[in-house]
């Protein structure tokens, strides 16, 4: 199966990457992760993408990453999805609220609308 | 991210303890609580039913319900409880977030709803929340959940945001 996982730099974002890296060194899926500045988050394209570097380098595995650029990164990611044949978009997100309440951002919320394929939301 | 509020502050809220009628002629009081109430509010949310969640609150399993219940009832929260004799009938509650402002949620048991309680409850709490010096309140509210969004209505919340799966309002006290 052909994973894209959107990755924006939060710590739920970080989470979603262990555990698909974990699940796809089992399933052996083949995985692309791509990497987007999140306009709710205070974090450089570059200290994300040393991150996920980090994490990547820890599992073995070797996906290729790629960049999406642009202010929607949710579009972004349901356009790749869909004219470069994935099965899956995959996103770690549903942060609390100080009250515990379950909140889903704009662009998990984007991507779970307009997605033409199933969407896995990691949280 | 930046709330929009009312330009204009709410009246002034009643305070607590106080003690209503509720439409099914039931004396119900209107108590401030803290940490010293959790093992009735523990009580009250076993007997939730799972259908009222809204947004993942309260948690099902009594561990949870626990450890969410140590959160907002800490000292820098803000609690009211609504009880019918002994039995917690209903529980609202202010948390502070990171911007000095406070998040708003009320639950009222099954058996309770339709009665207004809730907005003596949400009534209460507000008043409370004056007296301790909170003037910037707001809550979400899953858009399809017309009773809840009229009754933070008459209260004197507007809509702040409704751009996303919920709607977002907001209250200046």
């Amino acid at each position: 199966m052909k994973l894209l996982l959107g990755v924006g730099g939060s710590e739920l974002s970080y989470q979603a990457l262990t555990e698909t890296l974990e699940r796809v060194s089992e399933t052996g899926d083949e995985l692309t992760v791509a990497v987007f500045e999140n306009s709710d988050i205070d974090a450089d394209l570059e200290t994300i993408q040393q991150r996920i570097q980090e994490h990547i380098d820890e599992s073995g595995l070797e996906p290729p990453i790629r960049h999406i650029e642009g202010t929607s990164p949710g579009s972004e990611l349901v356009n790749i999805a869909e004219s470069e044949g994935f099965d899956r978009i995959i996103l770690g997100g549903g942060g609390r609220s100080p009250l515990g309440k379950i909140q889903l951002g704009p662009i998990v919320e984007f991507v779970l609308l307009n997605a033409q394929t199933p969407v896995t939301l990691i949280r | 991210m930046t709330r929009t509020y009312p330009d204009e502050p709410a009246e002034a809220f009643p305070q607590p303890p106080r003690t209503i009628t509720d439409r099914k002629d039931r004396p119900i009081d209107v108590i401030s609580a803290d940490d010293a109430d959790t093992e009735s509010l523990v009580e009250m949310y076993l007997d939730f039913d799972p259908a009222d969640r809204a947004q993942g609150i309260p948690p099902v399993k009594e561990e949870a319900i626990r450890e969410w219940l140590e959160t907002i009832l800490d000292g820098d929260c803000v609690n009211v409880v609504a009880k019918h004799d002994d039995t917690v009938a209903g529980h609202a509650t202010l948390v502070p977030d990171n911007e000095d402002e406070h998040e708003l949620a009320i639950f009222v048991l099954q058996a309770y709803q339709g009665a207004g309680i809730g907005t003596a409850l949400v009534e209460t709490l507000l008043g409370h929340g004056q007296a301790e010096g909170i003037d910037h309140v707001w809550l979400t509210v899953e858009r399809w959940n017309d009773p809840a969004i009229s009754l933070y209505e008459k209260v004197g919340f507007e809509i702040s945001s409704a751009e996303s799966f919920e709607i977002e309002m907001a209250i200046r006290l």
